[in-house]
């Protein structure tokens, strides 16, 4: 058994345990921060000489006939993968650690920690499969977690409503990326589903995949990776099932989860299609600009804290959409970083946001203000997770956002070209994401104290732990992005990036 | 030992069982049913046993008319008796449905009186089935089908005293008949064309050049709705649900599974005739075609708006159906791809994952039944509170049913998809689309009731007495369903 069998199998084992009857918090606490120390390891003894390719591979063959892709259960990891498992392994300890006491969860807690530790079981296992079948099997693991978490346990009169909605939503996407899935496997030979080897195929030039068809395939992948990363326009699921889910949900769904579409576009969708991510690149321009600056303009008008957290997820979405069509590598390494960033930050936000609905059991905005005068530890937190947000220097977000501007520029040749021209507009949403992070900031936290507001009790060490554990993450990435990019550097040169205009 | 031993010993058995409720002075005749169940399991153990005469010893021998035509033959054989060993179980423990529904008003009558025949004549049915997945003669297989479908005509109306179980009988019958009459017509007029009944004699004259295409494909169209009509295939479809509403529950679970599984087999071999001549294949798959949109549509689409839990199963049949038929559609031929996935094993396996996941879904339903009347959502409201291991059972078979990635029934979606992408069939691609994604929503409607919804009324807490035989049965079903979401290597292996 290898390091990368063991870091998926524990949290899957934990919600098997739990669901026969071991403590549920105590259970998912261990096996969750096991999943981290030993991903920790492997990120030691992970080998920054290699150029490129999967390390610590291990693999299983499960099928082999006639007509078939061979499949196999097969882990293996390069930069770019351990770059987003420790982000999984992070936010999964955290969201778990802020989870309420297994006596304070109205309903079953067994249900509750062991849906959350699928969820990030089956991110994890997403990220480190080297098949193409198992990558898209262990994202579907969260499907029906999710929808009884969020119907379970949401927050708000229509709860199994927005269960129903990203439930649909998301089974509607992963359907249409299965078919667009088994097109390019299909197209490129059909012989296997290893990662590595489609790769090769369709890079080699006799092998690929016939433009027409290429076209087709990629648009399909888009659409299906698409629903689950809320490219819009196919974003309207996301903000109302982070606003009424647990907290821990929001944290693992907007944290890890989505980054899964995104990385299926790095590791899939560009790879296996690359003259048709070509000729689509306009179309993707257009829609993450929508996300950043549609998505943008919404998030402002927001009235509920939570929602507003949802509609931001949405619009960075954007910039990573960015650096991946970019073209460049210093793009698609400010891309990676800036979904780790992202993950992280929203998870913290999340978190506090979580704190807070406990106190006051209201997120509206208007009905908060001048809070951080009796909760001032509260206060600073979230004015760091805020400023990180917005892309303040000193974060990892900044770091990510900067590297996606130049790389996004660099085939600059003195026409400004569509890529520029969206780089341009991207830049205000630079503006856009600070004024309403600065807003919403000011409006709940500072300000005139509103009187109607419960005294509540300060934060415990025990609640602020997860949160700072993201915290210091986020600075230290922010301080020394070398940190992460080390790994990413030799995954992106090895990757054959096909040519933006 | 020859194969048709097995069906020998278990038509032995149901007359044994038969024998034993008329003559043995039985205080609980649900031992009839135990001691069914355990013949059939020998039966099953023995399939892998038995030794496979060659192709031309077979030919020449009397048994002629019965072909060991390889694995395929005993794996469905295997689904024949998997599925009546579950019906038994199931059986038994409806058994006090059974009773007051078709209790005996003379004084003096055992109480369990009628109830020994419930458990026998599966075993016949299933003798039929068996028999049916290694006819491959016009005659055998018109005589196993009748077997089994006039055991079924019994089964259907068991219930007496039931209206609905009466209903159902007497639609079943009516239109079972009409479709066996279109079934012998068209029999005749291929016997006609080709001067044979031997199915490998009219595969090479329906070859033949020399055949008139417009009467093969006018008894082709005489077939099909006959076939269309077993598998519960649109426009063929109408009696599915009423039938299996009202059919006693362990009948509808052997409906649904073990009918249908053998009315494909038969399917597979009727239609290959006609689909392996060149002169034919173009118009016959289109047919096809048409007729798994058709189904793919009516069944994921009417089964949306359904509020009893017995309906959306015989909707589900009916979807799953169409995928079985688009798969059939989907000629094999050689690509770019290289060689195509072969649509005998695609059906083969899905029918393997739907035994499974079906199956523990009317398992949970007998169980649930004996302690709520009716099968409507409602029963089912709170039920992760009442029974989580019941609703746990309930969520991986609508899982496994709605096609989630790591259960059995998710890798039959993943063949018949890949199969249709193979063969370009765009169209029954995104029906087949729509179809799965209208899955999600209504079989997670159920897992929405048990989880999400509470209980009304008194029932909100009891301990549900799962009887030891139902138990061990869920709990394999459960392990066999992800297991084979993880290996499909389990079930291919066995074709």
């Amino acid at each position: 058994m290898t390091i990368l069998e063991i870091i998926v199998l524990l949290p899957i084992l934990a919600a098997v345990v739990i669901a026969l009857g071991s403590p549920a918090r105590i259970t998912a606490l261990l096996a969750s921060g096991l999943a981290a120390a030993a991903t920790f390891v492997t990120a030691l003894r992970f080998n920054l000489n290699a150029e490129g390719g999967f390390q610590e591979t291990s693999s299983h063959p499960l099928l082999s006939i006639e007509g078939f892709p061979d499949l196999s259960l097969s882990f293996g990891i390069d930069g770019i993968s351990l770059v987003l498992m420790i982000l999984t392994v992070l936010v999964l300890v955290a969201a778990i650690w802020a989870a309420p006491a297994e006596n304070s969860i109205k309903g079953s807690a067994r249900i509750y920690y062991a849906s959350c530790l699928l969820i990030g079981g089956g991110a994890l296992g997403a990220f480190c499969s080297t098949d193409l079948f198992f990558l898209y099997a262990f994202h579907e693991l969260a499907l029906i977690p999710t929808f009884l978490m969020i119907g379970l346990f949401g927050t708000g009169e229509n709860r199994v409503r927005t269960a129903w909605t990203i439930t649909i939503y998301l089974g509607i996407g992963s359907i249409i990326l299965l078919i667009g899935l088994i097109m390019a496997v299909v197209h490129l030979g059909g012989n296997t589903f290893n990662i590595a080897d489609l790769v090769a195929t369709a890079n080699s030039s006799d092998n690929a995949i016939a433009p027409e068809m290429q076209n087709w395939i990629y648009l399909i992948l888009i659409v299906g990776f698409g629903i689950l990363v809320s490219l819009f326009p196919f974003h309207s699921w996301a903000p109302p099932a982070y606003a009424q889910a647990p907290t821990p949900v929001s944290m693992l769904h907007a944290g890890v989860l989505k980054k899964f579409g995104l990385y299926g576009i790095i590791r899939i969708a560009q790879p296996l299609a690359p003259q048709g991510a070509e000729t689509m690149l306009n179309l993707v321009l257009v829609l993450l600009l929508g996300n950043i600056l549609y998505i943008g303009l919404v998030t402002i008008a927001q009235k509920n804290l939570n929602r507003m957290l949802g509609y931001s997820s949405v619009m960075h979405m954007g910039y990573v959409f960015l650096g991946v069509v970019s073209g460049t590598a210093i793009g698609m390494n400010g891309a990676v970083l800036l979904m780790f960033a992202h993950g992280i930050s929203i998870a913290l936000l999340f978190a506090l946001t979580g704190s807070l609905k406990s106190r006051y059991g209201t997120l509206e905005i208007s009905e908060l203000g001048g809070i951080a005068k009796s909760l001032p530890g509260l206060g600073l937190l979230f004015g760091f997770a805020a400023f990180a947000a917005a892309g303040l220097p000193g974060f990892a977000n900044f770091a990510a956002e900067i590297l996606i501007f130049f790389g996004a520029f660099q085939k600059f040749d003195g026409n400004i070209g569509w890529l520029q021209w969206t780089t341009i507009l991207a830049l205000w949403g630079v503006v856009i994401s600070a004024v309403y992070m600065l807003r919403a900031y000011r409006n709940v936290f500072k300000g005139p104290e509103n009187l109607a507001l419960p005294t509540v009790a300060k934060m415990g060490w025990q609640e602020k732990a997860p949160i700072l554990l993201l915290l210091v993450s986020l600075m230290a990435v922010g301080f020394v992005p070398e940190l992460l990019v080390k790994y990413l550097r030799p995954a992106v040169d090895a990757m054959n990036l096909f040519v933006g205009k | 030992m020859p194969v048709y031993a097995l069906e020998i010993i278990v038509v032995a058995l149901g007359i044994l069982m038969l024998m034993l409720d008329a003559f043995a002075k039985l205080e609980d005749k649900r031992s009839i049913a135990w001691l069914g169940m355990l013949g059939l399991i020998v039966v099953f153990g023995l399939l892998f046993r038995v030794e496979m005469p060659d192709a031309e010893a077979a030919k020449a021998s009397f048994w002629n008319f019965y072909s060991p035509t390889g694995g395929l033959s005993l794996y469905f054989k295997g689904i024949a008796v998997l599925t009546t060993i579950i019906v038994l179980i199931m059986a038994a423990d409806h058994s006090p449905v059974i009773v007051s529904n078709t209790a005996n008003p003379e004084p003096g009558a055992h109480p369990q009186a009628g109830l020994g025949e419930f458990f026998a004549l599966p075993l016949f049915a299933c003798a039929g089935l068996m028999w049916m997945a290694s006819a491959n003669n016009l005659v055998s297989i018109f005589v196993s089908l009748e077997l089994v479908t006039i055991t079924f005509y019994v089964l259907v109306a068991y219930m007496r005293r039931n209206v609905g179980s009466l209903e159902a009988g007497v639609k079943y019958l009516i239109l079972g008949a009409l479709s066996t009459g279109f079934l012998v017509y068209g029999f005749a007029w291929l016997f006609g064309i080709t001067g044979s009944m031997d199915l490998g004699e009219i595969k090479t004259a329906l070859a033949d050049s020399s055949v008139n295409p417009t009467a093969a494909l006018f008894a082709f169209a005489l077939i099909l709705v006959a076939m269309a009509f077993k598998v519960g295939a649109a426009p063929f479809h109408m009696w599915v649900p009423d039938v299996y509403q009202g059919a006693p529950t362990p009948i509808t679970a052997f409906l649904s599974v073990g009918s249908k599984a053998a009315g494909f087999v038969v399917f597979i071999r009727l239609s290959g005739m006609f689909l392996s001549s060149e002169f034919l294949v173009g118009k016959v798959s289109m047919i096809l075609g048409v007729i798994a949109v058709l189904t793919l549509l009516i069944g994921n689409l009417v089964a949306i708006p359904q509020k009893n839990f017995k309906r959306l199963l015989a909707y589900s049949s009916i979807a799953h159906a169409g995928f079985l038929i688009m798969a059939l559609a989907c000629s094999p031929k050689v690509s770019k791809a290289g060689e195509s996935l072969s649509p005998t094993n695609v059906i083969a396996f899905y029918l393997g994952a739907y035994l499974l996941m079906t199956l523990l879904a009317f398992l949970v339903m007998t169980t649930v039944r004996r302690r709520v009347s009716g099968e409507d959502f409602d029963a089912y409201k709170g039920l992760a509170k009442r029974s989580p291991f019941l609703a746990f059972a309930l969520l991986i078979s609508m899982a496994s049913l709605a096609g989630i990635p790591l259960t059995a029934g998710f890798f039959g979606k993943l063949f018949v998809f890949t199969l249709a992408v193979q063969d370009s069939q765009w169209v029954l691609l995104t029906v087949g689309l729509i179809g799965a994604a209208a899955g999600f929503y209504y079989y997670l409607k159920i897992v929405a009731s048990m989880y999400l919804e509470k209980a009304e009324g008194s029932e909100t807490v009891a301990n549900y007495a799962i009887s030891i035989p139902a138990r061990i049965a869920m709990i394999i079903l459960i392990v066999a369903i992800i297991a084979a979401g993880v290996m499909p290597n389990l079930i291919f292996g066995l074709l």
